[in-house]
């Protein structure tokens, strides 16, 4: 038997596309307001936090992000769906802030500071190259110890880790935001930033690093004080 | 018999190729080198961890809402689009 084609009423949703995504699409596109709502509520702290990894200011972020919606729902017609919806929205907000970034043409320390590929744990921590047979291996008083559960949920740790997230070079902040706090795979990432998978995880991997070097100074020297 | 011998990884490598272990990026080999240099290492297992703790801390920092009056606003701008007066 032949299989017929049934006559669809709606299109398909690409592949990268959920149902449910594409068809917040098409609301969106015949012009539903409650969708929008819920896309703002889901998706403009997320952008504000994607921006602000390239401007001086949170309420330049606020402004940048702004401009981006405007983008976003200028160009829906032409969302084809290759990307997820999100990954394609935050493309958009990282373009938008780049361009509002360089506009402001802050002189900035960071061009320097992305390219650098330090170690992810400081040379000390670990035994010295002459050490007959333990060289690389963490030194006594270096190897990780475990951290106070209570301290890691703190609200003051919060604060400090936002802190340390604001710190990292643009781009490391831009992945680390991604990944860790909007939950993007690496392949949304990618298409959102325009990176390579290595560089992605590159970039991931620095700022992990550091973040986490951050969190051992902290709590430290809170072990020091206390 | 031990089949573990120090110079197989280094603790100062090990913390370089995480991130590829945690994305499974890393060979077969490379992965169980990794996790035997783990079964012998107590220090690698807790910065392993630390890097895990690391994540959901960042990953906690969510909470913020979008104002109500921006809110207002992007709903403004999108009825605006959608009357055409935004093309």
């Amino acid at each position: 038997m032949v299989p017929t084609q049934e006559p669809s009423t709606t299109e398909a949703p690409p592949r990268a596309v959920s149902p449910q995504e594409w068809d917040l699409v098409q609301q969106l596109r015949m012009g539903d307001e409650a969708a929008f709502r819920r896309l703002a509520e889901r998706y403009h702290a997320s952008m504000v936090r994607l921006a602000a990894a390239h401007t001086p200011s949170r309420a330049i972020a606020e402004e940048v992000v702004q401009e981006a919606w405007i983008g976003i729902l200028k160009a829906l017609d032409g969302f084809e769906g290759r990307s997820s919806l999100r990954a394609w929205m935050f493309r958009i907000v990282a373009n938008t802030a780049k361009l509002r970034g360089t506009r402001e043409a802050r002189s900035s320390p960071f061009s320097a500071l992305e390219e650098e590929g330090g170690p992810s744990v400081s040379a000390d921590s670990f035994r010295p190259e002459n050490d007959p047979r333990w060289a690389g291996h963490w030194a006594w008083s270096s190897a990780p110890t475990p951290w106070p559960d209570d301290q890691l949920s703190a609200q003051q740790t919060k604060a400090y880790v936002m802190e340390l997230l604001r710190r990292l070079p643009p781009r490391q902040r831009e992945v680390m935001t991604l990944r860790d706090i909007e939950g993007c795979s690496a392949a949304e990432v990618c298409e959102a930033l325009g990176v390579t998978d290595d560089n992605q995880r590159v970039l991931l991997h620095r700022a992990r690093s550091k973040v986490r070097a951050g969190l051992v100074e902290l709590f430290s020297a809170r072990r020091a004080s206390a | 018999m031990s089949t573990f011998r120090p110079t197989d990884l280094r603790c100062k490598e090990a913390v370089e190729i995480i991130t590829d272990y945690l994305e499974g990026k890393l060979s077969f080999e490379d992965r169980t080198r990794f996790e035997q240099h783990l079964v012998n290492c107590p220090g690698c297992v807790e910065y392993l961890r630390q890097i895990r703790q690391t994540i959901g801390a960042v990953g906690r920092l969510t909470e913020e809402q979008i104002p109500a009056v921006v809110k207002e606003e992007l709903i403004d701008a999108f009825r605006h689009w959608r009357t055409g007066h935004i093309k």
